[in-house]
Formats: structure tokens, C-alpha cells, sequence
């Protein structure tokens, strides 16, 4: 068999594909972020601890609450979105096992981010569950 | 003769996880790991916290009977040392980052106090739920 392409044809596009610096740095302004945000949660945390449910959403009818959980949910999901998919890539080298694995970190950080999210709004801006 | 058997030395071994003298900056750097996943775990249970809200009081009942049963405040102790010690060996990552700190006794230094710090701040954190009421 003849190949006719150059080896410069055959190399093209399989280089570096330029996105890694983004997902590094996605990386480090998710954790700088979550410095405050986590420590601002291990608070809330504590707060929460001793609550029932009418301190609870009353908690998070504050908008400052609301928001702060809201960023520390999604900042959160994000980061270790990015974490997981680097251990995936690590660890895991069968093409498929890998490709089903990441979509499966994709998808559940998706969902609770959107579910987490909701919530969220729905008791902050309805006053709990009617 | 004698001379030369003198300076035979062991050949250095090559890197690989049987051979290798563990040391603090490698057992923090896979704890560093092995706690970001166990966040991403713990980030699921805060989310499933904000449903269980959504849901209404006797989910939200259901919910925090679980995270105050004994196996729940395991788990929320075991994250909330994962919390600190990911937090302080995340900012040691940070400053690695920037390219300074690489030298080892610096970077001894910080992995001790990631350690200590962790540990530190998990009991600090716990002493004060206690105190409070929240256990």
C-alpha cells in the first residue's frame, strides 16, 4: 500500500491540542475561589447542624445565604468535576471504560449542580415546600 | 584488588511502588488525592442536603436522621478532616504553583503543617459543634 499523504498530512491535528492551559487554570481559579467559600461553608455547616427545618429555610431566605451556597454548590461540582476527570485519566486506559467514566462524572456533577441549583431557589424564594 | 570491591556500591533501584522510602511530601501529595475524592462525595451529600430542603420537612426530617446517626457523623467527621487537609494542601499546590517552595526542607515544612493543620482544625471544628449544641 502507497500513502500518498506527507508525514506532515499524517501529524496534523494529532499534536497538543492547545486546551490543557485552559483546564489547568480552570483548575487553580476553582480553588482559589473555594478557599473562602469552603471555610465560609464549614460554618454554615456548623449553623445548619443544629437546625430544624423552619431555621433551616429561614437560613436560606437570606440572600447572602443563598448565594454563598449557591457558588459553593457550583464552584464546587465544577472543581471536582476537573479532579475526577484528571484521576479518570490516570488510572483508567481502556478506551471505552474511560470514555463511559468521564461522561459519567460529567453527567452526575451536571445533574446535582442543576438539582443543587434548583433547590436552592425554589426554598429561597418560596419560603420551603408550598 | 581490595581497593576497588571498596567502592562498589548498591545500585540505585529504580522508582516504582515496592521499592519506594515513602516520605511525608508523597504520602500528602496521594492523601491530597484520595481526600478530593472523598469530597467529591461529601460535595454530593451538601447537594443532596439543598434537595432534601426543596423536598419539604419530612424529607428534610429523613435527611439529617441520617448525616446525626452515628454512621452519618463518621462520615461528616472523615469529611470534614478531608475538608481541611485538601484546603491546606491545595494552598501548598498553589504556591507550588507560582514555582516557589520547591526545596525540601520548605517542602517538608508544608506538608507537615498540612498535617497538623488538618488535624488541628478538625478537632477545633468538632470541639466547637459540641459546644454549641449541633452534635
Amino acid at each position: 500500500m502507497t500513502d500518498f499523504r506527507t508525514p506532515r498530512s499524517r501529524a496534523q491535528g494529532l499534536g497538543a491540542a492547545g486546551h490543557g492551559v485552559n483546564h489547568w487554570i480552570a483548575e487553580r481559579v476553582s480553588s482559589v475561589a473555594l478557599i473562602p467559600l469552603v471555610l465560609w461553608g464549614v460554618f454554615a455547616v456548623l449553623r445548619l447542624a443544629r437546625s430544624d427545618y423552619e431555621m433551616a429555610v429561614a437560613w436560606l431566605a437570606s440572600p447572602v445565604n443563598a448565594v454563598l451556597l449557591a457558588l459553593l454548590a457550583v464552584v464546587s461540582l465544577m472543581h471536582m468535576h476537573s479532579g475526577m476527570r484528571v484521576v479518570v485519566e490516570d488510572y483508567i486506559h481502556r478506551k471505552l471504560t474511560k470514555a463511559g467514566l468521564l461522561l459519567l462524572n460529567l453527567f452526575v456533577c451536571a445533574l446535582f449542580g442543576a438539582l443543587a441549583l434548583f433547590s436552592i431557589l425554589k426554598v429561597a424564594l418560596t419560603g420551603g415546600a408550598y | 584488588m581490595s581497593d576497588v570491591s571498596k567502592t562498589i556500591r548498591a545500585r540505585p533501584t529504580s522508582p516504582h511502588l515496592q521499592v519506594w522510602r515513602w516520605h511525608l511530601t508523597a504520602i500528602t501529595s496521594i492523601m491530597h488525592r484520595i481526600t478530593g475524592v472523598a469530597l467529591y462525595v461529601g460535595t454530593l451529600i451538601l447537594a443532596g442536603w439543598t434537595i432534601a430542603l426543596a423536598f419539604g420537612p419530612e424529607a428534610y426530617g429523613t435527611y439529617m436522621g441520617l448525616l446525626g446517626s452515628p454512621l452519618g457523623k463518621l462520615v461528616l467527621f472523615g469529611l470534614s478532616f478531608a475538608v481541611f487537609f485538601h484546603l491546606a494542601k491545595g494552598v501548598q499546590h498553589l504556591i507550588w504553583d507560582t514555582g516557589a517552595a520547591f526545596k525540601l526542607p520548605l517542602a517538608n515544612a508544608g506538608a507537615v503543617a498540612t498535617v497538623a493543620f488538618a488535624l488541628v482544625a478538625t478537632v477545633v471544628v468538632w470541639i466547637i459543634a459540641a459546644m454549641t449544641g449541633a452534635l
